[in-house]
C-alpha cells in the first residue's frame, strides 16, 4: 500500500480526486474554487484555440466531487447573468 | 452508539480512535497518580500530631518538584502530537463524500460518478420502529465502505453545524462559505451514530448523524434505493 505503484494513479479509472499538494491542510475551500476557474479557463482557451477540450474534464471531476453543488450551481448561475466575480 | 450512564468513549472503529483511546488512557493514568498524590499527602499533613515549628529549607525536595512535573507534561505532549501529525497524514483517498449541515438535517451528496444527493432528516418519535434508538434514527443513513479510505468534505449551507462520529473519532465544523475536509479509514462494518455538535438553533440536538459502514464489495455495486 506504501509502495511508489499504489501511489500513482491508476491508468483510465477515475475513483476520487488525488491528494494536491497546494491544498494540504483542512481548509479545502480554495481547492474546489482553483478547480473550478481552471476548468472553465481551459474551457475558453481551448475553444478559442479551437483544439479538443477533452483534458479540461480532469478539472471537472475534480470540481464536481469536491464542490458542494450548490456552490456550483450559483456560480454557474453567476457566469450566465455575467455577474461572476473570478477572473476567467 | 453511547449506551445508557457510559462513563467512557465508545469503542474504536478507525485507526486514529484507536489512538485516541490509548492516550486517553495514559493521560488519565497520569491525572489519577497525581491526585492520588497530592490526595494523600493533604491528608497526611493534616492528620498527623507531628509539629515543627523551625522554618526549615528543602532544596532537593524542591528541585525535584519542579523538574518532575516538567518531564510529566513532556511525557503527555509526545503522545498527543504524535496522533495529531497521524490524523494529517498524506493518504490517497479512495472516495469523496459531501456533508451539508442545514437548519436542522445534512444533506449527503456522491458526486465522485454520478449525483446521488440526499436529505437525511431525524426520525421523529412518532415515526420509531420498535427497537429503534430516540433522537439518533434518520431516514436515510450516510453509506461507506470499511477498509478504504475516505474523504468527507464538510461545510454548511446556513449557520455553524459540526459532523461528528465518535467512534470513529471524528468531529469537523460545518462552516457556512468553507469547505473543510476530514479523511477516515472505517475498519469494522456496522451502523454508528453521531450528534450535530455545534449549536445551531432551536433542533440543534435533533440532526443526528448516522452511517452505515458496509463491505467494499458491496459498496461498490451501487446504490440500492429502497422504498
Amino acid at each position: 500500500m506504501l509502495d511508489v505503484e499504489a501511489q500513482e494513479p491508476r491508468k483510465g479509472k477515475w475513483s476520487t480526486p488525488p491528494f494536491d499538494p497546494r491544498f494540504p491542510n483542512q481548509n479545502q475551500t480554495r481547492n474546489c474554487y482553483q478547480n473550478f476557474l481552471d476548468y472553465h479557463r481551459c474551457l475558453k482557451t481551448r475553444t478559442r484555440r479551437g483544439k479538443s477540450t477533452q483534458p479540461c474534464e480532469y478539472y471537472y471531476r475534480v470540481y464536481h466531487s469536491l464542490c458542494p453543488t450548490s456552490w456550483v450551481e450559483s456560480w454557474n448561475e453567476q457566469i450566465k447573468n455575467g455577474t461572476f466575480a473570478g477572473n476567467i | 452508539m453511547a449506551h445508557p450512564v457510559q462513563l467512557g468513549l465508545q469503542d474504536a472503529t478507525s485507526p486514529i480512535m484507536e489512538e485516541l483511546i490509548a492516550f486517553h488512557d495514559h493521560a488519565l493514568m497520569i491525572v489519577c497518580l497525581i491526585s492520588f498524590l497530592v490526595l494523600y499527602v493533604l491528608s497526611s499533613v493534616l492528620m498527623t500530631k507531628l509539629t515543627n515549628t523551625n522554618i526549615t529549607d528543602a532544596q532537593e525536595m524542591e528541585t525535584i518538584w519542579t523538574i518532575l512535573p516538567a518531564i510529566i507534561l513532556i511525557l503527555i505532549a509526545l503522545p498527543s502530537l504524535r496522533i495529531l501529525y497521524l490524523t494529517d497524514e498524506i493518504n490517497n483517498p479512495s472516495f469523496t463524500i459531501k456533508s451539508i449541515g442545514h437548519q436542522w438535517y445534512w444533506t449527503y451528496e456522491y458526486t465522485d460518478y454520478g449525483g446521488l444527493i440526499f436529505n437525511s432528516y431525524m426520525l421523529p418519535p412518532l415515526f420509531l420502529n420498535p427497537g429503534d434508538l430516540r433522537l439518533l434514527e434518520v431516514d436515510n443513513r450516510v453509506v461507506l465502505p470499511i477498509e478504504a479510505p475516505v474523504r468527507m468534505m464538510i461545510t454548511s449551507q446556513d449557520v455553524l453545524h459540526s459532523w461528528t462520529i465518535p467512534t470513529l473519532g471524528l468531529k469537523t465544523d460545518a462552516v457556512p462559505g468553507r469547505l473543510n475536509q476530514t479523511t477516515f479509514t472505517a475498519m469494522r462494518p456496522g451502523v454508528y451514530y453521531g450528534q450535530c455538535s455545534e449549536i445551531c438553533g432551536a433542533n440543534h440536538s435533533f440532526m443526528p448523524i448516522v452511517a452505515e459502514l458496509i463491505p467494499l464489495k458491496i459498496f461498490e455495486m451501487g446504490p440500492v434505493f429502497t422504498l
